[in-house]
């Protein structure tokens, strides 16, 4: 063994368990996007399911919205904005934690907004009933316009965007009601929501 | 009492290994053939208290002993007996002690075949197998226990992974992929002792390796055919290798064997490339435990990624010192192995033995660069890229040509010199053929410029192999009165390695064949059908009958029921289904295939209306598929007659001067 030889040569090793123990740090699951602190796509889509809230929300915003959504005039709250469809699972799991928080915060300054992805009308409102309701407003997305404005992958996707207008950020995948609240009470903490809220 | 049964016995082997590597080591240093014997008994023991362990885990499993923590992660009463036993290895813990048992019966299996062999090599290879045992006896009793208690009991558990349970290639696949990955360890402990005990040089250790690692190929060979047959049948996009991390991982030690298995030769009958052998040998270790570390962290994503905890820093930990050991073993030997081996001329099989090396080596920088490539991408300039089928097939299917090509002019050159008029003689009629099936192909209509070199590359090696069986047996049945056969036996037993190599090679060139053919010709029809209505798939119509489901106990099946028509006329039914489970949110597909040697219809129930009125099909059409799984096993049988112990060996085995020379039978 030439040991001086062998050093050198082993020490040539090293970057390559370095990398190796970079990639424990990483999680390859997760899908980068350039949205996240970034101004929000704006949109304005077609309401198809307006929403069963028992108290309807104040008579001001409900006629302002009309059959039609934009977002820049949902500018000053926080938007909860979720992609969805009638033949995706994990949509139907991640139900009841959206339409809990979105009564939790209902007249807070916070409003929940669907996008319909990929789907035709009539099973997404059979699908709305099935799940036993949905207390927000549903937008159809002819041509997935708005879907490809936010680099969607697929279905369910979640983006919070701030009173800013900014996208505060994106979960793809099954939300929870934990993660939901947590995001949403670190943008009202964050100053930024209105009076009405807090 | 079975979890105490299995925890304690990984523990006594755990301390067992220990000690049998200090003994080894000791015993060399103090000349003391007890402690090595005592080493050797430790091998032994090791395995059998693994053996004692594993078999522990799968009585566990059958009995539903749920106070066990990888029997409530993977069992379920309502799966089958067979999946159960079988979800041995699948999951993380299991497979981890599947792997330990493996690698303690590779272990000892050396140290018996070779417990006569005189000097230091063998105590130190055990020392290397020990010490890699001792890892995996840290991982059993650490972050990758199965062992754990459970309580409170629970009464079910969630079941393997669906993917898992769909086929009974999974009860083949993973035991072929251990016993070959795990089998390379012992080349690369034979170089450790071969080194530590200064005799890199000699040609006693890579005799050894060589056999070794064509056992550990042969394994790992049948491992990645099985796999690509297994995701074939599971995974329902009607192919077979999608250059997944893990798919490569296995691939690539795969490429590196192959370069040694010829490579040996040359060190044997040349004296050439010692270093380079011992570069090889190492590289492929390193591979292997790469390509688990890639499995078994999740650093790359991929489908055979399992979930992790900590257990990715004790990998890592362990494929440091691996790496840097490994670095450092060949780096220190350099100049000890330099050898001054020249070639006597360009035209000789031993320039085709080093373009052999050179191209499969180059394939496996590809291939691992493609793999790492994210890694670094991610690392350097903090972006998330993946590296998908397109850049691994422009770049790897030039070698493949390559390689095709090279098996052909290989076997019909001699060792050393050939002279154009040899050259010429043998590979006439191989040209010929290459150039008539190129024109063949070409005019029915072979559009893919790398699909009409692999037939006719294929066509060349076919024939020189071919060739190569029929000149020795017309050569000796002018001298010998035998019939074909007998000829053809007597010749295979008479020089078992050289014929068993061009078996292996028909092999790879039918497997070559038929993926070129699978994916060149493959066409693809969708359709929507309602009950009754035909749907048109190239020269098949495929009629839907019946929209069906059926409950099990730990699934539901939903299934439709087809007539395959040809000309009108049904000639078979199928039934491609799709299974619902319960721990799973998205559906596991069971495609139906209909093989038949001119080409397979695959057929997978892509969606369907829930009351039954229709259902979306997608039909596949591939030509000559179940060719590669048969050339696989062609590949394996090469492999298995090489290796046998023959008449040539049995002759010498007698001689009794030789008696020192042990017998393998592997």
């Amino acid at each position: 063994m030439n040991w001086k030889r062998a050093s050198i040569a082993a020490a040539a090793g090293v970057p390559l368990i370095a990398l190796l123990g970079f990639g424990l740090t990483r999680d390859p699951k997760v899908i980068p996007s350039p949205l996240p602190g970034r101004e929000a796509p704006d949109f304005a889509l077609r309401v198809f399911a307006p929403g069963d809230t028992a108290s309807a929300p104040d008579a001001t915003t409900a006629s302002a919205l009309a059959d039609t959504i934009r977002l820049a005039a949902l500018r000053g709250e926080v938007v909860v904005l979720n992609f969805w469809a009638s033949w995706c699972a994990g949509c139907g799991v991640e139900h009841q934690a959206l339409v809990s928080v979105a009564r939790r915060y209902e007249g807070q300054g916070v409003r929940f907004v669907g996008v319909l992805y990929n789907d035709t009308l009539e099973p997404a409102l059979r699908w709305i009933r099935r799940m036993g309701g949905q207390n927000y407003p549903s937008l159809q997305d002819d041509g997935s316009r708005t879907a490809i404005d936010y680099g969607l992958y697929g279905v369910p996707e979640t983006f919070i965007i701030g009173p800013d207008g900014r996208v505060a950020y994106k979960h793809a995948g099954p939300v929870t009601e934990q993660l939901l609240i947590e995001k949403i009470e670190a943008l009202r903490s964050a100053g930024t929501a209105p009076a009405a809220g807090s | 009492m079975t979890r105490y049964l299995g925890v304690d016995a990984i523990s006594i082997a755990l301390a067992v290994s220990l000690f049998g590597m200090v003994a080894a080591v000791l015993g060399v240093r103090r000349n003391s053939d007890r402690l090595i014997q005592a080493s050797f008994a430790a091998m032994y023991t090791t395995f059998a208290l693994l053996t004692v362990a594993t078999v522990a885990m799968v009585y566990g499993l059958v009995t539903h002993d749920f106070s066990i923590s990888y029997v409530s992660q993977v069992g379920s009463r309502s799966t089958p007996l067979f999946y159960t036993v079988i979800s041995l290895w699948g999951a993380l813990e299991g497979s981890i002690l599947f792997w330990a048992w493996v690698l303690a019966m590779y272990g000892a299996a050396v140290v018996w075949l070779n417990r006569r062999h005189p000097g230091p090599l063998i105590p130190y290879t055990a020392a290397t197998m020990l010490a890699v045992s001792i890892f995996f006896g840290i991982l059993l009793r650490g972050p990758a226990n199965p062992f754990r208690e459970v309580f409170p009991v629970p009464l079910d558990g969630p079941g393997p992974n669906p993917l898992l349970q769909n086929h009974p290639l999974m009860g083949v696949h993973p035991p072929l992929l251990y016993l070959g990955y795990v089998g390379l360890t012992v080349p690369f402990a034979f170089a450790v002792g071969a080194s530590l005990s200064g005799q890199l040089g000699s040609s006693e250790w890579l005799r050894l390796s060589r056999r070794w690692t064509l056992v550990s190929w042969m394994f790992l060979t049948a491992a990645i055919i099985a796999g690509m047959w297994w995701s074939y049948e599971v995974l329902g996009w009607g192919g077979y290798w999608a250059w997944d991390p893990v798919e490569n991982a296995s691939f690539m030690p795969w490429l590196t064997a192959t370069a040694f298995l010829h490579s040996a030769i040359l060190q044997e009958r040349r004296g050439m490339l010692k270093l380079w052998n011992l570069n090889l040998i190492v590289a492929t270790f390193v591979l292997t435990i790469l390509g688990t570390f890639l499995t078994r962290s999740g650093v790359l994503s991929s489908v055979h990624a399992f979930t992790t905890g900590t257990i990715g820093y004790y990998f890592l930990a362990f494929i440091a010192v691996v790496i840097l050991f490994a670095f450092a073993l060949v780096a220190g030997n350099t100049e000890s192995l330099r050898t001054r081996g020249n070639l006597d001329a360009v035209l000789s099989r031993d320039t085709i033995f080093l373009l052999n090396n050179l191209f499969l080596t180059a394939f496996t920088f590809t291939v691992l660069l493609g793999t790492l490539y994210p890694l670094v991408a991610e690392a350097i300039r903090g972006v998330k890229v993946s590296v998908g089928a397109p850049f691994f097939n422009k770049m790897t299917l030039p070698l493949c040509a390559s390689l095709l090509f090279l098996m052909g002019v290989g076997p019909a050159l001699p060792w050393r010199r050939a002279t154009t008029e040899q050259a010429k003689r043998k590979l006439t009629l191989p040209t010929i053929s290459a150039v008539v099936v190129a024109i063949i192909s070409i005019a029915l209509g072979t559009r893919a410029p790398y699909a009409v070199l692999a037939f006719a590359f294929g066509a060349f090696a076919l024939t020189a192999n071919l060739g190569e069986y029929a000149l020795a047996v017309n050569a000796r049945r002018r001298t010998h009165p035998e019939s074909y056969l007998l000829a053809l036996a007597r010749l295979i037993r008479g020089n078992q390695r050289r014929y068993g190599g061009y078996l292996a090679h028909i092999g790879v060139v039918i497997t070559a064949v038929a993926i070129a053919a699978s994916s060149a010709f493959r066409s693809e029809y969708d359709a929507t059908v309602r009950p009754g209505q035909v749907m048109n798939a190239g020269s098949f119509d495929v009629r839907l009958d019946q929209l069906w489901a059926r409950d099990e106990p730990h699934r539901t099946v939903v299934g439709a029921t087809l007539t395959i028509l040809r000309g009108g006329q049904p000639v078979g039914e199928m039934q491609p289904r799709t299974n619902f489970y319960a721990s799973q949110e998205d559906p596991v597909p069971t495609p139906a295939v209909r093989s038949r040697p001119a080409g397979d219809l695959y057929i997978n129930l892509m969606a369907f209306a829930e009351d039954g009125s229709s259902a979306t099909l997608r039909v596949i059409v591939e030509p000559l598929v179940p060719w590669i799984w048969f050339g696989g096993g062609v590949i394996c049988m090469g492999a298995l007659v090489s290796m046998l112990p023959g008449a040539r060996r049995r002759r010498e085995a007698e001689m009794p001067q030789l008696e020192e020379v042990p017998e393998y039978a592997a």
